[in-house]
């Protein structure tokens, strides 16, 4: 039962790595921006994490009750900043990939690199 | 019981991450994205955070997915597979992963209320909000107050981003009549006028969409939601009906001037009540000095941000979705 | 309350709010214009900050009034004061005298987003400086990364796309791994403020996630300070960004990556690791050493212009580390004010670079065979800040130099191995700025490529500025030094 508590944190580093694997080792650039958000989601669910607390509820609080719990509140305001960053660095690095296929014909690093030699 | 739905979820998340990277359809690999991202929501539910939960679901699962397969029409399908120094990399991640594994294991335990994150400054936000800014979503009190001056940057971060696509992607301002043959992001789009169930039901879901939209921007106060998702779930309306009548007339019913002025609207908003904190002799953000109760100035300060943090994120994702869609025609 | 009181929020908000404006603006020159002011306004509360600071010490900003922890504090020292000073003026300096460059650059129509862009920039520069709170300083890290990017992007060359999409996938990465540093340091105290962690992190007894912690934020922050192995993401987008953005950035962008690292380990982590010392010289100073070496290597053998100088910038950081891994007050103070003279001497030479890009298309060494004599005025400059980089007596970047030998002096035998890298790397930088001076001096000019004479007047002067500047300071470093030497003490104060 112990080892249940830390099985958030075991995914959590396997699905970081997963999406870096696919950062370092894709040249395909919209594979590598896939791989960039994975890695990025991954961290959400660390914060997430350490903010649960047994017993208690989202941190919403109900009048006239005393003797709720609630979940710790600040990783989550956190999150929420980190998961608008996530998908402006997404947009904007699309919108690149999306010039890199017109001015090269391919979004392949290994024949952007090519064709820079040959220019 | 919790528990092992808890695992569940989270050993299907774990699989769904691998099945991305293995697979080498673009397509299938963006749309399994989406997945991963429902099943994070999920996850976060289970943890009790609400309002990010809303947020990943809106964002990860609406957003991202529409600008992957934007970007898709215009790029490729298929990845070539020539993965370089696979051996290296996989040797580097695995060691890592280790590592971080073998770091968790003084951790405090999930859920654990002893743990030090749970004792220093969580325990005043949830004391203090009530008396301080009298709302009952402590989430939406340390995000729109205690923490304001972050949300303001994020805002700006998604103001950056849209500057940016726009200025990459060449989108010019005004005088702009996009051909009423729709584009290829939306060829599927104009392909589903001819489609009538996903047209019917697609339309009618549309006004629930804007209005749970607007219900999740009002009531950020006493439920989980606020402007962050308000916006990404009104852009999300709005693009679904950009894909089931096409681009042409989505712009015809928010122009893009428009979009422009929402975002600039909404971001010189939310600066506005930071300067009027200023003015009114309190200092940057300060809504206590927005009214002569400073519970209520707390309160109405929180509700002019919403509706400013709602409109920039609304305008900026719908500007970035057009100037995707926008580049098919070219 | 006066508007005084409020500066240090002003200096971020006064160009993050005009960034929309700007949007808005249909007449680029307009948008040039406000853009100009905005930032010559931060200039001048940067300059008025400066002067609070060496009155009066640092200087505390409570955002929305409450109190830190709680809320967000913003802290003004003598480094951040230091560190404002080079982003606002190289801001400045180069948006008054860039907008014929720029012309050149970008559509006029596109023209406003990227001022906007530009401001952004600035904004998020400035945040990250001010900051006192973990967390915000990620926020403002990436307005100030997703401006770079940007502004980067906008180089006229298609090989700009590439290299900003792997500016882009490194910058994320090294964010990224901040933010886990911080969520790491945030589970063991409980806070997000860096004073407050500082006191906290004392208690917490387990030394294996306070190792992890640190070594993810300084991963994450080397990545985006392009500190030696992890600076490939730098040469090409400095080199294919357009002329006034590789000045512009080059000037302070790495620097502030490299002020949160120096703040983070010696302020948060030093006290709570016991060979903290130890740690930073045994990891940081050989990849300093190393950096400083290889990289002035390949400025020795680069035939760009541009790729010369950016290969030179990653050698200068490693300058900057190896002050900072000697652990010493003489050795940080050579850190910091590296920091400071560096951005002087590379912005005046990035700067003439433009003047010469004004009117060369190719800016390759063979390109720029007897320029010299069509273009008098800008080479001048070049050699000027050229003798400044190398560190030539007189020149600003003799002062920095000075510092670090003379702390490495102090060190014993691994002392007299440092000065001698660091006589060696001169001679390196002697070499490569060698190579640029005999091509545009010597050279025999191409009878087919003759540049339209000097480059355009207010470009000029401000290259001109720039080089006095490093001048100015070789003579007279009190300003620099004073700062620098007040944030060293502070910094290693905290030492056990």
């Amino acid at each position: 039962m112990e080892l249940f508590g830390l099985y958030n944190y075991w995914v959590f580093a396997i699905v970081l790595m997963t999406g870096f694997y696919a950062v370092i080792a894709k040249g395909n650039f919209i594979k590598r921006l896939i791989g960039l958000s994975i890695f990025q989601s991954a961290v959400f669910l660390l914060y997430i994490t350490m903010g649960k607390v047994d017993g208690g509820t989202a941190p919403i609080i109900q009048e006239g009750v005393t003797d709720q719990v609630y979940s710790n509140p600040l990783p989550q305001v956190l999150i929420l900043t980190a998961i608008v960053v996530g998908i402006s660095t997404l947009a904007l690095g699309l919108a690149i990939v999306v010039r890199i296929k017109e001015s090269y014909g391919t979004i392949e690093e290994h024949e952007v690199q090519s064709l820079d030699r040959s220019s | 019981m919790v528990i092992l739905f808890a695992v569940f979820l989270l050993t299907l998340l774990a699989l769904t991450a691998v099945a991305i990277v293995r697979t080498e359809n673009l397509f299938v690999a963006v749309m399994l994205t989406g997945i991963f991202s429902l099943l994070m929501a999920a996850n976060f539910f289970v943890l009790d955070a609400a309002d990010v939960a809303l947020t990943e679901a809106a964002v990860g699962a609406g957003i991202s997915t529409v600008l992957f397969l934007g970007a898709l029409a215009l790029t490729a399908e298929h990845e070539r597979s020539v993965v370089s120094g696979r051996w290296l990399s996989m040797g580097i991640v695995v060691v890592t992963t280790l590592i971080l594994i073998y770091a968790t294991f003084d951790k405090p335990r999930l859920g654990d209320p002893r743990a030090p994150v749970h004792q220093h400054v969580a325990p005043w936000y949830l004391d203090q909000t009530p008396e301080l800014i009298g709302i009952p979503n402590v989430v939406t009190a340390v995000l729109g107050s205690f923490r304001g001056y972050d949300t303001l940057g994020e805002v700006f971060v998604v103001v950056t981003a849209c500057i940016g696509v726009l200025f990459i992607l060449g989108v010019r301002r005004g005088g702009y009549s996009p051909s009423p043959d729709g584009d290829r992001l939306t060829t599927a789009g104009s392909g589903l006028r001819h489609h009538l169930i996903p047209k019917v039901v697609g339309r009618l879901l549309i006004p629930f969409i804007v209005l749970f939209g607007l219900y999740v921007l009002f009531h950020g106060e006493y439920g989980p939601g606020g402007g962050f998702q308000a916006g990404a779930i009104i852009a999300t309306g709005i693009i679904l009906y950009a894909l089931l009548d096409g681009e042409a007339q989505a712009l015809k019913a928010v122009p893009r001037p428009v979009l422009m002025g929402m975002v600039v609207g909404g971001a010189t908003l939310y600066g506005a009540v930071g300067v009027a904190g200023i003015a009114l002799g309190g200092s940057f953000l300060d809504y206590s000095v927005l009214a002569d109760d400073p519970v209520k100035g707390q309160q109405l300060g929180i509700l002019i941000i919403e509706v400013g943090v709602g409109l920039a994120v609304c305008g900026s994702l719908l500007s970035i979705f057009h100037a995707f869609a926008a580049r098919g025609r070219h | 309350m006066t508007l005084t009181t409020h500066l240090p929020a002003l200096q971020v908000v006064v160009p993050m709010l005009t960034a929309p404006l700007v949007v808005l603006m249909r007449v680029p020159g307009l948008a040039w214009a406000t853009a100009a002011v905005a930032s010559f306004m931060a200039f001048i509360i940067a300059v008025s900050l400066t002067g609070a600071v060496l009155q009066g010490g640092s200087v505390i900003y409570l955002m929305g009034s409450w109190p830190a922890p709680y809320g967000i504090e913003l802290r003004v020292t003598s480094f951040s004061a230091l560190l404002l000073l080079i982003v606002t003026a190289a801001s400045t300096l180069t948006l008054l005298a860039g907008k014929r460059s720029i012309d050149a650059d970008v559509d006029p129509e596109q023209q406003p987003l990227f001022y906007a862009a530009w401001l952004l920039a600035v904004a998020g520069l400035a945040g990250i400086v001010v900051a006192g709170d973990a967390f915000n300083i990620f926020v403002f890290m990436e307005i100030a990364s997703l401006a770079s990017y940007v502004l980067i992007a906008a180089g006229p060359d298609r090989r700009a796309l590439p290299s900003v999409f792997k500016y882009l996938v490194m910058g994320t990465i090294g964010a990224t791994f901040y933010l886990i540093g911080v969520g790491l340091v945030y589970m063991m105290t409980g806070t997000l403020n860096l004073g407050d962690m500082e006191a906290r992190i004392q208690e917490v007894g387990d030394l294996r996630s306070i190792l992890v912690a640190a070594g993810f934020i300084t991963v994450g922050l080397a990545l985006k300070a392009a500190v030696f192995p992890l600076h490939a993401w730098l040469p090409s987008s400095y080199t294919y960004a357009p002329h006034m953005v590789t000045a512009f950035l080059a000037a302070c962008s790495t620097k502030v990556a490299l002020y949160v690292l120096l703040r983070f380990d010696f302020l948060v982590f030093q006290q709570n690791l016991p060979a903290h010392a130890v740690q930073f010289f045994i990891f940081l100073m050989p990849l300093a050493v190393l950096g400083v070496l290889v990289a002035s290597g390949v400025a020795m053998f680069e035939k760009d212009l541009k790729r010369l100088l950016a290969y030179s910038s990653v050698a200068q950081v490693g300058y900057i580390l190896l002050g900072a891994s000697l652990g010493s007050v003489m050795g940080l103070t050579g850190g910091i004010v590296h920091i400071f003279n560096h951005a002087l001497a590379k912005g005046a030479l990035f700067l003439a670079v433009a003047c010469l890009g004004a009117r060369i298309a190719q800016l390759q060494l063979k390109g720029i065979h007897g320029v010299a004599r069509h273009m008098p005025w800008t080479m001048a400059a070049f050699v000027v800040s050229g003798l400044s980089l190398i560190g030539v007596p007189g020149t600003a970047g003799f002062i920095s130099k000075w510092y670090l030998v003379s702390a490495a002096l102090q060190e014993g035998t691994v002392g007299l191995i440092l000065v001698a890298v660091v006589l060696v790397s001169s001679l390196m930088a002697v070499v490569y700025i060698w190579r640029v001076i005999e091509a545009a001096y010597f050279g025999a000019t191409p009878s087919s490529a003759k540049p339209a004479g000097e480059a355009p007047p207010a470009l000029l002067v401000a290259t001109w500025v720039a080089a006095l500047a490093n001048i100015y300071f070789g003579v007279d470093p009190s300003l620099p030094l004073t700062l620098s030497t007040q944030a060293a003490t502070t910094l290693l104060e905290h030492l056990p």
